[in-house]
C-alpha cells in the first residue's frame, strides 16, 4: 500500500487533509476522474438507441462495466441493474418485490444495526400491508443476536447488512444465510452490502443472498450509481418499479409491455458517464487486490484501538467488538461528557474530516442510549500517520474542553 | 469558535435545571444530531419572570441556552417572540456555519414555542 495518497488528486489540493469519512463517501483516484471526463470530451452520447458511432461506443463502454461489475461480485451480467445509490437498489426491491408478495400474517425481519435505507422501506412496507416487523437485536459488544428464534416459517423477508456503519461489525452472513434458509426455505434476502463490496471481496453464489445492494461512490467511483444484483429467476417475475424510456419492448395505445432484467428495472437515461467511471473504480480497486485493502484496513483498525486506548484509556468508549477480526474499518466513539459534534469541529481545526451525529442508524444509537456518536473510517488511502494526526488531534478536544481555565 | 465566553457558558451554564411551579414547559429536538433542550418558564402579565433549561447539548447549544435565557429574564413575552437567527449569533458573539447555526438556533425555538403557547 505504498503512496497510494499520490493517486488521488485531492491531496495535491489539501497535502494536509487526513480524510476519516469514507464510511459516507470515498475519496476519487486520478483514473476514475479521467474516465469521466474522457466520456464527457469523447463520446458523451446517450446509449443503445443511437446509430452513429459515438452512441455505439457509449453502449459498448457502459454495459462492458455491467459485465465488469458482475465479475467483481461473480454474478451475471443480465443480474445487474444500475441504480443511483444502495438507498434507491432497496428501495426498487421493497416497491417491486416487497408490494406484490407480502400478504396479511407475513413477517419481516431486520436488524437493529441498519442504516435506515435498508430500514426505513421495510418499516414502510410492514406498515402499508398491517405486517410485523421483527428487528434482531444486538449483544453490548455490538454482534447481532441470532437469528434462530426470530426467523419463522411466516418470514417472508430477511433484510439485513454485511457491515454496520456504525460498530463496523462484520456479520457472518454465509451462517446467517444457511440457518436463515434452513428455518425457511422460502425466505427472501436481500444484504446491504454498501460497506461490505468496497472492502472486501464479495462472491454472491458463496453467499447465497438472493439480492445485493452497493454504491459506487464509496468504492472510489463517481456519485449518481448504485448497484442493485439480484438472483435471475427473482428478477424476472418482479413487475418494473419505474416506467418509461429504456425498459419497454413495445407500447401501443392498449398496453405495454416490458423488456427482460435488468432494462426493466432501468428506466430513463442513466447516469451513463458515472456508470463507465465506475468502471475504472473497479479496475482501480482489484489493481490493488480486494485481499489487500481488507488485510490494511485490519491493520489500520488495530493501530487506531490500541492507540486510542493507550491516549485515552477510560475517557474514550469505543463502540463495537473490540477484536479487528470481527470488524471493519469503522471506529465510532464518545469522548468524556464531550458532545460528538464538538469533537468533530475541533478535530476539523486540524484539518481532520470525521462524522458526528447518528450516521443515518437512529434506532442503533437509541439502543446504545447514546444520541449521537463521532465515527472515523478508513479506507485505502489511510495511513498510519492519519491514524496518529486524529490522535493528536484529539488530544486538543481534551486541552479546549476538558481542562478548567 | 470556541472562546472563551462560550466555553465558561458551556461549562456553567446558567439557568440550568428547572424552574420551581413552571407556567408552561416545552422539550425540542434536532433531529440532524438528537440535541434536545427541555425549557421551563415562569410567567405573569405577559413577562418572563424565571425560566430554565435542561438538555443534552453541544458547545453551541448550550452556551446559547445560557446566554438566552439570562436574556430574557425579565423581558415581555411579544418581545422575545420577535427574536431571529442573527440576534442570537450577536448573542454569542461568532460566526457560525450552517449547520452549528441550527444547533445555536434550539434554545430560541423551544423559547417562542413555549411563549407561543401561553
Ligand atoms: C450500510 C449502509 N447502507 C446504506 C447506505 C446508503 O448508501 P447511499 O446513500 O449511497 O444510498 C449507507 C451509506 O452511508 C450505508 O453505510
Amino acid at each position: 500500500m505504498h503512496n497510494i495518497k499520490s493517486d488521488f488528486p485531492i491531496f495535491e489540493h489539501l497535502p494536509n487533509l487526513v480524510y476519516l469519512d469514507s464510511t459516507a463517501t470515498a475519496l476519487k483516484p486520478r483514473v476514475v476522474i479521467e474516465k469521466l471526463t474522457e466520456y464527457y470530451t469523447q463520446y458523451s452520447a446517450n446509449i443503445y438507441r443511437g446509430l452513429y458511432r459515438i452512441s455505439e461506443k457509449a453502449t459498448q463502454e457502459f454495459e462492458a462495466v455491467r459485465e465488469h461489475t458482475a465479475r467483481f461480485i461473480n454474478a451475471k451480467p443480465n443480474e445487474v441493474i444500475f441504480t443511483r445509490n444502495t438507498t434507491e437498489a432497496i428501495n426498487l426491491i421493497a416497491y417491486s418485490l416487497g408490494r406484490s408478495i407480502i400478504q396479511e400474517g407475513d413477517e419481516i425481519v431486520t436488524t437493529i444495526m441498519e442504516h435506515h435505507a435498508n430500514f426505513v422501506p421495510w418499516q414502510q412496507l410492514a406498515f402499508e400491508n398491517g405486517v410485523d416487523l421483527k428487528v434482531v437485536d444486538i449483544d453490548d459488544e455490538g454482534n447481532l443476536q441470532s437469528l434462530d428464534t426470530v426467523i419463522t416459517k411466516r418470514t417472508k423477508l430477511l433484510a439485513l447488512t454485511a457491515i454496520s456503519n456504525v460498530l463496523g461489525t462484520i456479520n457472518p452472513i454465509k451462517d446467517i444465510v444457511k440457518k436463515a434458509r434452513t428455518l425457511n426455505p422460502e425466505i427472501i434476502i436481500i444484504l446491504d452490502a454498501a460497506q461490505a463490496v468496497p472492502h472486501m471481496k464479495l462472491d454472491v453464489i458463496a453467499l447465497d443472498c438472493d439480492f445485493i445492494a452497493f454504491s459506487s461512490h464509496k468504492m472510489c467511483g463517481p456519485t449518481g450509481v448504485g448497484v442493485l444484483w439480484g438472483k435471475q429467476e427473482l428478477l424476472q417475475q418482479m413487475p418494473p418499479f419505474l416506467f418509461g424510456g429504456e425498459m419497454i419492448s413495445e407500447v401501443s395505445l392498449e398496453k405495454t409491455t416490458f423488456q427482460n432484467p435488468p432494462q426493466r428495472f432501468e428506466a430513463g437515461t442513466p447516469a451513463i458517464g458515472e456508470v463507465i467511471a465506475f468502471g475504472a473504480a473497479l479496475s482501480y480497486l482489484e489493481s490493488i487486490g480486494m485481499d489487500t485493502i481488507r488485510a490494511h484496513e485490519r491493520q489500520l483498525t488495530r493501530y487506531a484501538l490500541e492507540r486510542l486506548d493507550q491516549q485515552f484509556g477510560d475517557d474514550i468508549r469505543v463502540f463495537g467488538p473490540q477484536n479487528e477480526e470481527d470488524r471493519a474499518g469503522i471506529v465510532a466513539f464518545r469522548f468524556r461528557t464531550v458532545h460528538p459534534h464538538d469533537v468533530a469541529q475541533i478535530l476539523d481545526q486540524s484539518q481532520v474530516a470525521v462524522r458526528a451525529g447518528h450516521h443515518c442508524a437512529m434506532p442503533l444509537h437509541k439502543r446504545l442510549q447514546v444520541p449521537a456518536t463521532t465515527r472515523a473510517s478508513f479506507y485505502v488511502y489511510t495511513t498510519e500517520e492519519d491514524i496518529e494526526k486524529f490522535i493528536k488531534a484529539l488530544q486538543n478536544v481534551k486541552e479546549v474542553l476538558c481542562t478548567r481555565k | 469558535m470556541y472562546e472563551e465566553v462560550i466555553l465558561s457558558h458551556y461549562r456553567n451554564p446558567h439557568n440550568k435545571g428547572t424552574v420551581s411551579a413552571p407556567t408552561s414547559s416545552v422539550h425540542k429536538s434536532n433531529p440532524l444530531c438528537g440535541d434536545s433542550i427541555t425549557l421551563s418558564i415562569v410567567e405573569s402579565d405577559g413577562i418572563i419572570t424565571d425560566i430554565a433549561f435542561e438538555g443534552e447539548g453541544c458547545v453551541i447549544s448550550t452556551a446559547a441556552a445560557s446566554l438566552l435565557t439570562d436574556y430574557a429574564k425579565g423581558k415581555k413575552k411579544e418581545d422575545l417572540m420577535k427574536l431571529d437567527a442573527s440576534f442570537i449569533i450577536d448573542l454569542l458573539g461568532i460566526e457560525l456555519g450552517a449547520t452549528r447555526l441550527k444547533c445555536a438556533l434550539l434554545p430560541l425555538e423551544a423559547l417562542q414555542v413555549v411563549c407561543n403557547s401561553l
